[in-house]
């Protein structure tokens, strides 16, 4: 089966900034794939090469195995859900949802049938006749989706489609978006900086930095086992150990990451020497700094045993298995 | 705030005494349009509709209405296309000159009038072009065209331009999005821009006295030169309060305009 998404060699330049820098990428038919990477990666730059708002400096863009690289956004069958919804002010939520299928010419009895089965499959029955600014932003969000899905796109394309709403709401559409990744079986490229986000609702990551793709895989892959220094630290904590403290804690020379939750905090027993610098109780658990005599911050996190008592200034024993020690990459 | 009670009087008091030396003069003149008397004393002597009836039979005033209306519109007309395809280069593209042509379009509205009149005066003479309809229409485009660009840039800068993003990525052609998205978003503020230069371009006397030939009178030149003229002196106060009932509604009606549609 063709990728329904592939970008080859795909680089943009803003003057002599490069935003996008060599980007290969297959992107499966049905896949949820989020791009992740911080402000600036290149992440938000790749979709809108994707969805043809920007040409790319060079390389090429394929849907379906066809080279879209020059065809504009308007004849590309794909739809996007934009970070500030964009959703026409002028016109009803029904008008909005209706949008794509007006200007495309289909019959107006389809139209209407297809707008009222788009809004109650975003739960918004109600609420066609609506003005955009007469909604929560959360209600915008589902009109946003609906006005994409409506289209019945190969390739959805969402811009950090949930960063305006609060925690609570952001979690719900999350749930909200998986089913309906789900149910339309339809290729979702999902940007975004939460990690979070990412690790909970994908089928692969793609980790940007520097617009380049540092790893791309699945969550727990990538999280399981970062290949650079930069995704150990992006997705989930980790404890960066390199030069000396890796020589010293590790053995031997590299760049080594520990998550917090595989360090171990004793009274006595193997380890190495440390004393507690600061503890972060977060509710479920918590987060002990120890300085490692000689050098080096490790931080472990839990909820139980020693971590849950011990108290600032204190001497304690840090130590891990060898199993979870991550060898790292070089750095990009 | 708070203020205290004597100063919120006071305030109130300056408030409407400046109110007052604004708008009573033009009360005035619109009292003294009904006038049965010649002359502007002090009080009315009697009340009459004479004027006001009688202002179109004047050639001259009639002429001048006709003449000032024309060239409102046809300036008007000339600032909203210029003044809007103006906004758009500025708004949505980058190139070499930007910053300064979107100076040197504002400009006219800051320039001294008389400054304005004297150097398109000198230039029409110079090239042989015969002073007249044409000319004034350009002069007052000139100024125009900042009142109806302002209006529109203004409101461009509203529209988020993922809007457009958003109607390209739905499947509609750049066309289809001019007229279902943006003109729908920018239509009032064009209009506003428009009836704004309609206004500017109605009364305006100084450009127009540099760039009229001897053949062409507009309204405000016309009670310009005829306010010194007993025997039709009555018609330049009919003439001067229909300026005005023109005008204001005009003014509230753009104000009401750009103000709207804010989202």
């Amino acid at each position: 089966m063709l990728p329904a998404i592939s970008l080859r060699g795909v680089s943009k330049s803003f003057g002599a900034v490069a935003a996008v820098d060599g980007v290969d990428l297959d992107v499966t038919e049905g896949e949820f794939l989020t791009l992740l990477g911080p402000s600036g990666s290149g992440k938000t730059t790749v979709l809108r090469i994707i969805a043809g708002f920007e040409a790319p400096t060079s390389g090429q863009v394929l849907l379906g195995g066809q080279d879209v690289t020059d065809v504009p956004a308007f004849r590309r069958d794909v739809n996007t859900v934009f970070q500030d919804y964009a959703l026409f002010p002028h016109m009803t939520v029904a008008g909005n949802v209706e949008y794509g299928l007006k200007v495309k010419g289909i019959p107006a009895d389809e139209r209407r049938r297809r707008t009222a089965e788009a809004l109650e499959g975003v739960r918004l029955a109600d609420l066609g006749g609506r003005r955009p600014s007469e909604l929560s932003g959360g209600q915008r969000q589902r009109v946003a989706l609906a006005r994409a899905l409506v289209n019945r796109p190969k390739v959805l394309l969402l811009d950090e489609p949930l960063g305006a709403l609060d925690l609570k709401l952001r979690e719900e559409m999350q749930v909200e978006l998986k089913a309906i990744h789900a149910e339309a079986g339809i290729t979702f490229v999902y940007v975004t900086h939460d990690q979070g986000e990412a690790l909970s609702m994908s089928d692969r990551i793609a980790v940007f930095n520097r617009g380049r793709i540092e790893q791309i895989g699945p969550p727990r892959e990538v999280y399981g086992r970062p290949a650079t220094a930069f995704v150990a630290g992006f997705v989930g904590l980790s404890n960066l150990l390199v030069g000396d403290a890796a020589l010293r804690t590790v053995g031997r020379a590299g760049t080594f990451a520990i998550r917090p939750e595989h360090v171990a905090v004793t009274d006595d027993g193997p380890g190495f020497d440390a004393v507690v610098t600061s503890i972060q109780y977060l509710g479920p658990d918590s987060r002990v700094h120890c300085l490692i005599d000689g050098g080096g911050t490790v931080v472990a996190s839990g909820s139980s045993g020693r971590l849950a008592t011990v108290t600032l200034g204190q001497r304690v024993k840090v130590s891990w298995g060898p199993e979870s020690v991550l060898e790292l990459g070089p750095h990009h | 705030m708070r203020l205290s009670r004597t100063a919120r009087v006071a305030l109130r008091a300056a408030t409407w005494a400046v109110l007052g030396l604004l708008y009573l003069p033009l009360l005035l003149v619109f009292i003294l349009s009904f006038n049965s008397a010649r002359s502007l004393a002090w009080p009315p002597r009697g009340f009459t509709t004479h004027w006001w009836a009688t202002f179109l039979d004047v050639e001259s005033a009639r002429a001048a209405l006709w003449s000032s209306g024309r060239i409102a519109f046809v300036a008007m007309a000339l600032a909203v296309v210029l003044g809007t395809m103006l906004s758009f280069a500025l708004q949505r593209h980058d190139f070499f000159g930007k910053a300064p042509i979107s100076l040197l379009a504002a400009l006219p509205i800051a320039l001294p009038g008389i400054v304005t009149g004297v150097a398109l005066r000198n230039t029409f003479v110079r090239f042989g072009w015969d002073l007249g309809f044409l000319s004034v229409v350009a002069g007052h485009a000139t100024f125009c065209i900042v009142v109806a660009h302002n209006n529109v840039v203004a409101r461009l800068r509203r529209i988020s331009p993922n809007l457009r993003e958003a109607s390209a990525d739905l499947g509609a052609t750049p066309r289809q999005t001019f007229g279902l998205v943006t003109w729908p978003l920018i239509r009032s503020a064009v209009f506003a821009g428009a009836i704004l230069a309609f206004a500017l371009s109605f009364d305006e006397v100084v450009v127009t006295t540099f760039t009229a030939g001897a053949g062409t009178s507009t309204l405000p030149q016309w009670i310009l030169n005829n306010f010194s003229r007993p025997n039709v002196l009555p018609y330049v106060t009919v003439v001067a309060t229909l300026m005005l009932v023109v005008s204001l509604p005009v003014a509230w009606l753009a104000q009401r305009l750009s103000e709207g549609s804010r989202d």
